[in-house]
Order: C-alpha cells, then sequence, then structure tokens
C-alpha cells in the first residue's frame, strides 16, 4: 500500500504542486487509498455510471449551445438546422436526448439500489438526502430542456406543468404569471427556462454532486451485505474487507461504462425516439398556442408522478399529493429503523414490501403514459396507495409487531381508504372498485397481518460478521 | 484599541446589527431580479381587444379566434343543442354559474353567454391548461348516449357541456372562462372589452 507519509518533501512538479494544492493528498484520499468493500456486485455500477452520463449531458449541451436559438421564433428551427445542417448535430443531439433517457435509467437503478442495501442508513442518511436532491434538481433540468426544442409536445407538456402551480390557493394565477414571464406560455418563458438549463440548474447539480461524493468518502461505502467494514480493520487501519478503489473499482467500473456505452450507442443510433418514449412524435411539430395535441403524457420518468397527480380528483390535492411522492423520499432514512441494512438479512415482508413498491412506481410510469379513462384512474388510484403505503410499511417493519398492534394497524389503513371508497361509490363503475380495492389490501395482508400469525414471514436473519464474497 | 478583554454584549450588538443591514441588502438586491421575471411592459401592452364577424359561423360550427395567445371559441349552437343545455342540468358542478370568477355578470345564465345562440368562451382547460377537444355530437357513442356534445380534454378527461360547464367529478373544478366581450353590431363580435371597458 502507498501509504507513504512523506509525499509532501517529493521533489519534482508533483512535489511542486503538492506543497501549493493537496493534488496527491487529494488523489489518496478519494481513489488510491479510499477503501471500499471488497464485495461490490452489479448494483454498483450506477453510481460512476451517473457521473458519465453527467458528462456527456455537458459536453453535448455545450456544443448545442453553440448552434441552439433560444427565442420563440427561431427556436424550432434551430433545433432542425442542428438536425440536418450541422455537421454530426443529429450526433449531439441525438446523444442529449438519449442521455437524459439514461440519465433517468441509471439514477432509478441507483435509488434502487440504495433500497435494497440499505444505503439511506446511519451513517448515511446525508448521502441519501443529498441523492434526492440530485434527483430533484435533475427533474427541474429535465424538464427546462424539454421546452427548449419548441414542439408541440415540448409546449403544451410545460402548460400543464407550469400550471400545477395555478392550484396553489390564492397565490396560484400570480405565481403563474411570475413563472411564465407573460400571460401565457411565451418567447419570455422560453427565454428564462433556457438560463436555467444551461447554467443555473447544472451548475447546482455539480455542486450537490461533489457534496454527495464528499459525504460518501467520510462515512465509506456501503455494500450488498450492509456490513461496516470500518469495524474490522487490520494493524495497519485498513479495513480488512476493503480494497482500494484505485485501481480495483476503476478498472472495475470500465467494464461498466464499456456494456453502458454499447447500450447508449445502441439507442443513439437506432432507436433515438425509443418508440415515442424519448422523443415524441409531436414535438416534430412546432407549438402551437391554439391546438392541443390529442394525449400530452410526459417523459416515460416522470409518469409515475403524473399517475399520482391525476388520481386525485381535486387540483391541488393532486399536486400535494404528487410532492408529497418525491418528498417522502427524504423521510425514508428516519421512517425505515430497523437495524439490519441489507435486504439479504430482512425478512420476507420486507423483501415484498419492496419488490411491490418497484412493481407499483413500473406500473404507475406505465398508467401515465395512457389516456386518462375510468380504469385508469382507478388504477392510478390503486396503485398510488400502494405507493405511499410501502413507506409506512417501512416504518411498520422496523421491528416485530405484537399481533395485536399488526391487526389494528392493518385495519385502520385498509379503513382509510374504504371510507374513501365509499365515499366516492359510483354504482357504474361498482365492480372495478370493488375488485381494484384487493390491490392494496392483499399486499397490506402480506407484509402486515401474515407476519403476525407466520413469524418467520416477518423474522430478519442475523447479519455475519464479515462481508460474504 | 486596548487588547484586554472583550465586551461580548457589544459584540453580539455588533454581529446582530451587522447581520440585520446585510440581510436587508440582500433582499433590496433580491428585489430587482425577483421583479425583473413578472411580464414587460411588451408583454403587458400585447393584449388589445379582438373583432370577429359572427355571422360567417355555420349552426354546429366551433370557429378559433387568438385572443392574448389564447384560443377563443366562438360555437354558434343549433336549437338541438340549446335544448340539451337543461337536460344536462343534474350532473354538472356548477349548473348556475356561481363561481363568479368564471364569467362576467351577462354570461350568468344557462348558456352562458349574451345571445343563446353564439358561445364566446376561452378555450382552455380550467384544469391544467390543455385544449379541450370539441365533441359536438349528441349521444356521440364514444362519449355515452346520454351526451348532448361539449368538450373533452384529452389530458387529463374533464367534460364539459355546450355552455362550457364543467361535469361532476372530473379533475376541472370550475366551469370555463368566458371572456369579457360585446356586440359592437348585430354581428360583429369584440373580444376583450364590453360596455365596462377593456378587460383587465
Amino acid at each position: 500500500m502507498a501509504s507513504n507519509p512523506d509525499t509532501k518533501i517529493q521533489g519534482g512538479l508533483l512535489g511542486w504542486v503538492d506543497a501549493r494544492f493537496p493534488l496527491s493528498q487529494m488523489w489518496n484520499e478519494h481513489l488510491a487509498q479510499y477503501y471500499a468493500p471488497k464485495n461490490f456486485n452489479f448494483w454498483y455500477f450506477f453510481g460512476s455510471l451517473a457521473l458519465l452520463v453527467l458528462v456527456i449531458q455537458i459536453v453535448s449541451g455545450i456544443f448545442l449551445t453553440m448552434f441552439y436559438k433560444p427565442d420563440a421564433e427561431l427556436a424550432f428551427a434551430s433545433v432542425e438546422y442542428i438536425m440536418r445542417d450541422v455537421e454530426w448535430g443529429w450526433l449531439i443531439r441525438y446523444m442529449h436526448s438519449t442521455g437524459a433517457s439514461m440519465f433517468f435509467v441509471v439514477v432509478y437503478l441507483h435509488m434502487f439500489r440504495a433500497l435494497l442495501y440499505g444505503s439511506y442508513k446511519k451513517p448515511r442518511e446525508l448521502i441519501w438526502i443529498f441523492g434526492v436532491l440530485i434527483y430533484l434538481v435533475l427533474m427541474a433540468e429535465a424538464f427546462a430542456g424539454y421546452l427548449l426544442p419548441w414542439g408541440q409536445m415540448s409546449y403544451w407538456g410545460a402548460q400543464v406543468i407550469v400550471n400545477l402551480f395555478q392550484t396553489i390557493p390564492y397565490i396560484g394565477p400570480d405565481l403563474v404569471t411570475w413563472i411564465r414571464g407573460d400571460f401565457l406560455l411565451s418567447d419570455a418563458t422560453l427565454n428564462r427556462f433556457f438560463a436555467l438549463h444551461v447554467i443555473a440548474l447544472p451548475l447546482v447539480l455539480i455542486m450537490l454532486v461533489a457534496a454527495h461524493i464528499i459525504a460518501l468518502h467520510e462515512v465509506g461505502s456501503n455494500n450488498p451485505d450492509g456490513i461496516n467494514i470500518k469495524e474490522n480493520k487490520d494493524e495497519n487501519g485498513i479495513p480488512k474487507d476493503g480494497i482500494p478503489f484505485h485501481p480495483y473499482y476503476s478498472v472495475k467500473d470500465l467494464v461498466g461504462v464499456g456494456v453502458f456505452l454499447m447500450v447508449f450507442a445502441v439507442i443513439m443510433f437506432f432507436f433515438p425516439t425509443g418508440g415515442g418514449l424519448f422523443l415524441k412524435p409531436d414535438n416534430m411539430i412546432p407549438a402551437d398556442p391554439l391546438v392541443t395535441p390529442d394525449l400530452i403524457p410526459p417523459v416515460w420518468y416522470f409518469t409515475s408522478m403524473y399517475s399520482v397527480l391525476r388520481s386525485v380528483p381535486d387540483p391541488f390535492l393532486g399536486v400535494v399529493a404528487m410532492g408529497l411522492a418525491v418528498v417522502m423520499l427524504f423521510f425514508i432514512p428516519w421512517l425505515d429503523r430497523n437495524p439490519v441494512l441489507s435486504m439479504r438479512y430482512r425478512s420476507f415482508a420486507a423483501k415484498f414490501n419492496l419488490a411491490v413498491f418497484v412493481v407499483a412506481f413500473v406500473i404507475l410510469g406505465w398508467l401515465g403514459l395512457q389516456q386518462a379513462t375510468t380504469e385508469v384512474s382507478e388504477m392510478s388510484l390503486r396503485f398510488s396507495t400502494v405507493y405511499f403505503a410501502f413507506f409506512f410499511l417501512l416504518w411498520f417493519l422496523s421491528k416485530e409487531r405484537s399481533a395485536v398492534f399488526s391487526l389494528i394497524a392493518f385495519a385502520v389503513v385498509v379503513g382509510i381508504y374504504t371510507i374513501y371508497d365509499i365515499l366516492r361509490f359510483d354504482p357504474s363503475d361498482a365492480s372495478l372498485i370493488m375488485w381494484s380495492w384487493l390491490i392494496p389490501t392483499v399486499y397490506l395482508f402480506v407484509t402486515m397481518v401474515a407476519p403476525a400469525f407466520a413469524r418467520g414471514l416477518g423474522r430478519d436473519r442475523a447479519v455475519p460478521e464479515r462481508v460474504t464474497s | 484599541m486596548a487588547n484586554q478583554g472583550v465586551n461580548r454584549g457589544r459584540r453580539r450588538f455588533l454581529v446582530a446589527a451587522t447581520s440585520v443591514v446585510g440581510g436587508a441588502g440582500v433582499a433590496a438586491v433580491a428585489a430587482p431580479f425577483l421583479a425583473s421575471l413578472q411580464p414587460s411592459a411588451r408583454a403587458q401592452a400585447a393584449g388589445a381587444p379582438v373583432e370577429f364577424d359572427v355571422s360567417a359561423v355555420e349552426p354546429g360550427q366551433r370557429v378559433s379566434v387568438e385572443w392574448r395567445g389564447q384560443p377563443i371559441w366562438v360555437v354558434r349552437r343549433t336549437e338541438e343543442m340549446i335544448a340539451g343545455l337543461s337536460e344536462v342540468t343534474d350532473r354538472l358542478r356548477d349548473p348556475e354559474s356561481e363561481v363568479e370568477s368564471q364569467q362576467p355578470e351577462y354570461a350568468q345564465n344557462e348558456h352562458r353567454s349574451r345571445n343563446p345562440e353564439f358561445l364566446v368562451v376561452i378555450g382552455i382547460c380550467t384544469h391544467l391548461g390543455c385544449s379541450p377537444t370539441y365533441r359536438p355530437e349528441i349521444g356521440d357513442p364514444e362519449m355515452g348516449s346520454d351526451w348532448q356534445g361539449g368538450w373533452l380534454c384529452g389530458c387529463h378527461g374533464s367534460r364539459f357541456d355546450l355552455a362550457g360547464r364543467v361535469y361532476r367529478n372530473m379533475p376541472a373544478a370550475t366551469n370555463l372562462v368566458i371572456p369579457r366581450h360585446m356586440y359592437r353590431t348585430d354581428t360583429l363580435l369584440v373580444i376583450g372589452e364590453d360596455e365596462d371597458g377593456e378587460a383587465i
């Protein structure tokens, strides 16, 4: 191990720099002497991949800015110009649009990893908080960027999202005018969204990413076993289960980068529109404030939250529910008080809870792309219920609960939405309301009631001393 | 400058006073930046009234007119359509147009217009601002056999009748907005202006 404490008196250029700037020290702290657990698996690729996509977006974005015109009269045509006349312009733009979707793919998988191995738990709460903030800023960044081509989808998608603020009591309408800078979505809006997209939000994003990584390197990485490797050090103070990030994980991550770039290239060259998921056909029509397209689904990475919005009949409460769907993420470290980090050693009920959450998130995402029929609204409501119940379950499964407490809690939770069902009961949708009632109820039964009687279902396993592989 | 002793009371006072003055400075600097995001003088000036000759509209037809960048629909309702307005009353959220912000006084009636034949309405859904689709056909199979004609918002499924009144249990909670308007002659419609002057 290169634990040479005398780096400071080294000669040469490096020595000169080190006497003035902690270059070697930073290299060691963050790479060469940063000890990461030796048992990282597939799921640990996505952090470094997110960083890679950030670089791709910044580089391709800088070049797009050189050709794009943030003007309602010229924007659409300038994007067409990039696609047709600028040399390799189509590649740079498709790289940027593919990168946007891949950013969310990677970030969602990265967040799932954190839920899977308890990476949000003590002492990594702040890493998680920074991560959720990154997710929030990323959504704002993607939203602002989506307006820039000034196509029909850009325009009407932004119209719907900006108007969400209109539902806020009292200040709503004035607030929306202030956001738009006009009485309708117009050139003023496009200009400010451009400013946010190319400078304000990326700056915040980069600073948050730095905070995320600094916090990570302060407390050390989690691993698939959820074991703190710093509790088992050798005589030199180096974790026995740790290996230096560089070269071991830098090389491993390169393999991930290679595979990822292959997937990225296939999408970019052969399926840049992602079958209408990444780039929508309606966006090839210039924005027209007088004509709304038939269906305005948001881009796929927003559709889960959008379904939550649509499941609530009241406009303002819908917005509150959607906001809450994101804000709840911040509270996860304090909701889940179970000392076992990794799902490997958690109970069946806990695993089932996470699995259902993932399924609900995906189904909500699919529903958000559909026309709002009665069936779609009903399913959105049921899976939104499941989505929020997941957070309650994180708390509920923090420890083994008594049979009485389990039954009472189950009755209360099921009672809440059943009362709502009775209040909104509509005879013409009776069978739909009744059978879909089973969706959250079966889920809650398996996670709350079943473990109270079949104790094995709710019992966590012993966590080993050392990492397992 | 004596070095002995620190007057903690004075130090606390100075820190507090500096913070307050500094905070006020930050707020004063923030104000112009935040205010710059308001609609500019040019945007505010671009809202003049528009004129439209309604005699060109066929019975049952809907025409879109642009006013302040918004679609304004002018619909010439047929006898049958006007008769349909009273059949849907019990399925509407606000059949009497009691929410005052949604129309001028002279449009607070069943047909929500000055002249029962012509409806003049802002074609923007009161939910989240999409422009709903015109579904004039009575008994349109896609809309249900009791459909009396109206609008369906493709974004979130809100339904409106042919007077722009919203149905019950829809994402939109209020009727479509009727802009201030008047007839300069029998057929010359002015949108954005009435006897009380120009719309704000």
